[in-house]
């Protein structure tokens, strides 16, 4: 990406791979130093920060590439749309039909009279609030348990079978049971949420401990980390970028198990609300409710991609940048 | 160990492996890694391990770091059995090992979090060593923007920042290009020399041995045994002048006969039996060239 070429552009000039300083110059004290003893450089000032470096900074963001990135996007965008635009408009109808799809403009109109009701914007609400509660729970029992699995053989022993046997029945397939085992409709649907977005990020986790080097755990033991420093200081940074592509899968399918239960068995919700406009025969509200599920899962995982960045700045300099 | 007190405070950094022995895997797949070894470093000397390519350099220095334990007679530090791994002793690896989500003052600060030092005495000691190091300007990188002479500075300098008696490195420039080599190769004898612990050095790389050690031991092909051990004479401070003096060049030649023929047996050991010459090779004053 732009990005990443830019970063390194103003990052590489300053690491000059050959000009090594010069060697250090030789204080031949015969006595014995300890780290703490050796005399401490004066701290650098503050940076203050100038209006015209923040302008020139933001000017800077413009490249070309980002202009080239962001056109294309418009273009294959509105290719999309231009489709849809022509296929209703001429009744399109060549094995596909699109004889009963709204135009745009319909459900352009359905947003404007709909789109700012109460019942609209409720639904969106429940989706959010179910999404939100069903991938928290997911990431605060996946990613200390995948770790956990991850370091210790015995937890893995103990866990990986059930996770097996667990793993391959879809999130859709709990539905039924989930009516069954919870008190209330929301409870189950929140536990359907919570499957879908579990096993990507257990399953994530696992593979980042999996994949750390070795070698900084040992270089970690050998600075004195005790086992649960270890797990706070080495092994939970290092497993950071698979942990977070987990969690970007995991909202996807917490989205796609969402949607389907709330059709299924929702009361309310964008699913139920996507549903109720099929059986009601209003075909404009069938593609807003597409639309604002696309837009919803849209924004979650740039939500999930942005913390990642902020909370991953190493990431940009890292061997083949961000992908 | 019978030392009086007065002793205990001098001699600290005191390594001692005694009839040291390995064995991996097990029936047939039975690898016997280090056989018989007896080695020492006196407290704060500079001493280097040298020896053919899989003759069980590493797998001592894991054992003296505390992450093998060995099959067969032990392993102290100041008289203490080893038995895992302790801020009392820095090692640096061959392969960087900085930790790449910390920017480079974090990582020379990592061992004193561990130990449980406060951030401000972190800060001032981490800039205290990355200025010795010559890479105070980079306290706010990532490891992955700097060269890899770089991170092994910072590798040493990380090491170092918990007062460690004993320094433990295994081919710390083995990744770097020749001259980069040369110059960490007196930033080390610089830092060294301020610091005055003990070193244990592995490399396979004679005149950096010879450069950097008060004394080298050879090891033998694998099984790996204890060949000769040598007494580097040259005065400190070490400069680059050095190596080209004659006392220098004596020492590579020695240690180059000591090692050619484990680097022989180690690759085949038919050729050891029946000599070079069987192979219509001929063998000059200088050798058969850098085989090692
Ligand atoms: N964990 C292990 N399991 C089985 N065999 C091992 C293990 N570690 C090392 N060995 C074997 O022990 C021998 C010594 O290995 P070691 O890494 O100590 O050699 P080395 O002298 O450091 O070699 P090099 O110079 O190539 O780094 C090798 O033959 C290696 O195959
Ligand atoms: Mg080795």
């Amino acid at each position: 990406m732009g990005s990443t070429a830019t970063a390194k552009i103003v990052a590489l000039p300053m690491v000059d791979k050959h000009a090594d300083p010069e060697p250090v110059a030789v204080k031949a004290s015969a006595a014995q130093m300890s780290a703490s003893e050796i005399p401490v450089p004066e701290p650098e000032p503050i940076p203050t920060v100038s209006l015209t470096k923040v302008f020139l900074g933001l000017l800077g963001y413009v490249t070309r590439e980002r202009i080239i990135t962001a056109l294309l996007a418009c273009i294959s965008i509105g290719a999309l749309f231009l489709f849809w635009y022509l296929g209703t408009k001429y009744k399109f109808e060549f094995y596909i039909r699109f004889k009963n799809v709204p135009t745009p403009y319909e459900v352009y109109q359905q947003l404007t009279q709909v789109g700012l009701s109460n019942k609209y914007l409720f639904n969106i609400a429940m989706s959010v609030r179910r999404i939100l509660f069903g991938f928290m729970i997911a990431t605060i029992i996946g990613v200390p348990l995948g770790l956990a699995i991850g370091k210790y053989e015995r937890v893995r022993d103990f866990f990986m079978p059930v996770v097996e046997i667990m793993r391959p029945i879809p999130a859709i397939a709990w539905v039924p049971m989930s009516i069954m085992l919870w008190p209330n409709n929301e409870a189950s649907i929140v536990f359907i949420t919570f499957i879908g977005a579990f096993f990507p990020i257990l399953l994530n986790t696992i593979h980042g401990v999996h994949s750390l080097d070795g070698v900084l755990v040992r270089a970690a033991r050998c600075l004195g980390a005790s086992e649960i420093r270890l797990f706070m200081n080495v092994i939970l940074p290092g497993s950071l970028p698979h942990i977070f592509t987990g969690l970007a899968v995991g909202m996807g399918v917490a989205w796609v198990s969402l949607i389907a239960a709330e059709m299924i068995s929702g009361q309310f919700g964008v699913g139920y609300f996507t549903w109720e406009a099929y059986s009601l025969v209003d075909y404009p509200a069938i593609v807003l409710g597409m639309i604002t599920i696309g837009v919803l899962g849209l924004a979650c995982s740039g939500i999930i991609r942005m913390v990642g960045v902020l909370l991953m700045p190493w990431l940009a300099f890292a061997p083949g940048g961000r992908r | 160990m019978s030392m009086t007190m007065a002793e205990t405070e001098v001699s600290k950094g005191f390594i001692d492996v005694r009839d040291m022995g390995v064995t991996f895997g097990a029936n047939d797949n039975k690898v016997v890694a280090v056989d018989n070894v007896s080695l020492n470093v006196q407290p704060g000397e500079f001493v280097s391990l040298i020896g053919p390519s899989g003759c069980g350099k590493s797998t001592l220095l894991s054992i003296v770091a505390g992450f093998v334990k060995p099959t067969r007679g032990e392993a102290l530090l100041d008289g203490k059995a080893i038995t895992k791994p302790g801020s009392d002793r820095g090692v640096v690896f061959q392969q960087y090992s900085l930790f790449p989500w910390l920017s480079v003052r974090k990582n020379v600060e990592f061992g004193l979090k561990m130990a449980g030092v406060e951030q401000s005495k972190r800060n001032t000691t981490a800039r205290a060593l990355l200025d010795l190091a010559g890479l105070l300007s980079f306290e706010n990188h990532y490891p992955d923007q700097l060269s890899g002479g770089m991170k092994q500075r910072i590798g040493i300098v990380r090491a170092l920042a918990t007062s460690p008696q004993v320094l433990l490195m295994d081919e710390p420039f083995g990744a770097l290009d020749t001259q980069t080599r040369v110059v960490m190769q007196e930033i080390l004898t610089n830092i060294w020399q301020q610091f005055r612990i003990s070193v244990l050095f592995i490399t396979h790389d004679i005149e950096e041995s010879i450069f950097l050690s008060d004394r080298i031991y050879v090891m033998t092909a694998r099984p790996g045994r204890i060949k000769a051990v040598i007494k580097v004479p040259l005065p400190r401070p070490r400069t680059a002048e050095m190596t080209d003096t004659p006392e220098f060049m004596n020492l590579v030649q020695e240690l180059k006969g000591l090692i050619r023929e484990e680097s022989l047996a180690a690759m085949a050991p038919e050729i050891k039996d029946r000599g070079l010459s069987g192979f219509g090779m001929k063998v000059g004053p200088k050798g058969v060239g850098e085989i090692f």
